[in-house]
């Protein structure tokens, strides 16, 4: 059981999806404008993603290799569909936010990329778990980047003032940089940063070393 | 139209204002001729699939589509996302086969970035936007070239500025990825600079 655990924590901070696997940043930056999207972005991502798993997982040995590419993308296809409508019948507002971006989560590097390395050689469980795990990692990054984008762009979080600002007698100016599409790509930049310190092993290995004498301190 | 194609090369660029492709974005650009070569084939893959894609939501999928048959309320477009897929698949796929049998030298040159642009979310996004914000043929040609040459000269850009910054002295925690966000986010700064031309 402890190594079925494995399989959720470790995607968490030391392997998470975003930070090291790179995978799955396309849509991570563009719904992070606030905690809300960001939210229901990281749920639908989630539930697809066990799902996924677990379904390809299943079926892992009756697909063959060649069209293994093809048989996974239809087969998370039909599940984007399934939240797509669901997000469209109980959650209008905010599938209008998400705009094109659930949809995206098809060609999301992150479901395709557990499936292809995880699922095809697992069991059901442990897979399902795996997903689960990744996308919890997934949603972790969203939730910090899509509250200091709300917080410090609208002075807001989940849609409540938490900072008046200043038109309207409070001392709080927003920043507008933060609701625009760069300070997405500098907050997870400062935030790998800030990882990589902490767990050094993480820590890519310089191209080029500078060979220069220590300074003495 | 140069409106539209302003837009979509500079500042609604798609891997900088959209996130779009940014896996592929990050993962290629350590090389300045490998991001040229995949600069190039997505834009002949955008402006192919963009409006094949458009034909065939208008053609059948959207409501009333299949009125010459006598069916009038069949409204298929929930399947709009593994159509594109399937076309996009299949156009890189014949892609692949004309590449390799009229021009050798680039298919080498492409290698594996060929596949891979199957899922690369740019180009899914280009015809999901198509969609969206109901484009007709003509403009569809337009943005899937547009949005495509915006793409390429996003990363043709990032990779000549990453070869430098391999040489660059940064700390421990920033090198590679962390830097590279970074960059990219200054380059995106650039890019919005172009609001407002054209």
């Amino acid at each position: 059981m402890t190594s079925n655990l494995r399989h959720i924590t470790d995607p968490l901070i030391q392997n998470n999806p975003i930070t090291l696997q790179t995978l799955g940043i396309c849509s991570a930056l563009a719904v992070t404008t606030s905690l809300s999207t960001a939210l229901v972005m990281s749920i639908a991502l989630t539930v697809v993603l066990c799902l996924a798993s677990a379904l390809i997982s299943l079926i892992r040995n009756h697909i063959p290799n060649v069209i293994r590419l093809i048989v996974q993308i239809i087969i998370i296809a039909s599940l984007v569909i399934v939240i797509d409508e669901v997000l469209q019948a109980f959650a209008f507002e905010i599938s209008r936010q998400l705009s094109i971006f659930v949809g995206l989560i098809v060609t999301n590097c992150l479901v395709l990329g557990r499936a292809e390395a995880f699922a095809m050689r697992n069991a059901v469980w442990p897979s399902m778990l795996d997903g689960l795990g990744n996308g919890i990692g997934y949603s972790l990054i969203l939730i910090i980047v899509g509250s200091i984008r709300e917080l410090l762009g609208a002075g807001s979080l989940l849609g409540y003032t938490v900072f008046i600002s200043r038109a309207d007698g409070g001392w709080f100016e927003p920043l507008g940089l933060m609701q625009l599409a760069p300070s997405a790509f500098f907050i997870i930049g400062l935030l790998i940063w800030a990882i990589r310190t902490h767990w050094t092993a993480q820590v890519a290995a310089p191209k080029f070393a500078i060979k220069t004498s220590r300074v003495p301190r | 139209m140069t409106d539209l194609l302003i837009t979509a090369i500079f500042h609604e660029n798609l891997a900088l204002t959209f996130f779009l492709g940014i896996c592929t974005f990050l993962a290629v650009s350590e090389r300045f001729e490998t991001a040229l070569g995949l600069g190039l084939a997505i834009i002949v893959v955008q402006t192919i699939t963009v409006p094949v894609n458009n034909l065939i939501y208008n053609g059948f999928l959207l409501e009333g589509a299949w009125t010459w048959l006598g069916l009038p309320e069949v409204d298929l477009t929930f399947l709009k996302l593994v159509a594109f897929i399937g076309v996009i698949a299949a156009m890189v796929q014949i892609l692949e086969m004309t590449l390799d049998r009229f021009m050798p030298v680039l298919y080498r040159a492409l290698g594996i970035f060929l596949p891979l642009i199957t899922v690369n979310c740019a180009v899914l996004g280009g015809s999901l936007f198509m969609v969206e914000r109901q484009f007709d043929f003509a403009d569809s040609v337009t943005y899937g070239f547009g949005s495509g040459v915006g793409w390429a000269l996003a990363i043709v850009t990032f990779a000549a500025i990453r070869e430098r910054l391999k040489y660059s002295d940064m700390p421990d925690g920033l090198r590679g990825l962390g830097s590279a966000f970074l960059v990219t986010g200054l380059m995106s700064l650039g890019f919005s600079a172009f609001t407002g031309v054209g």
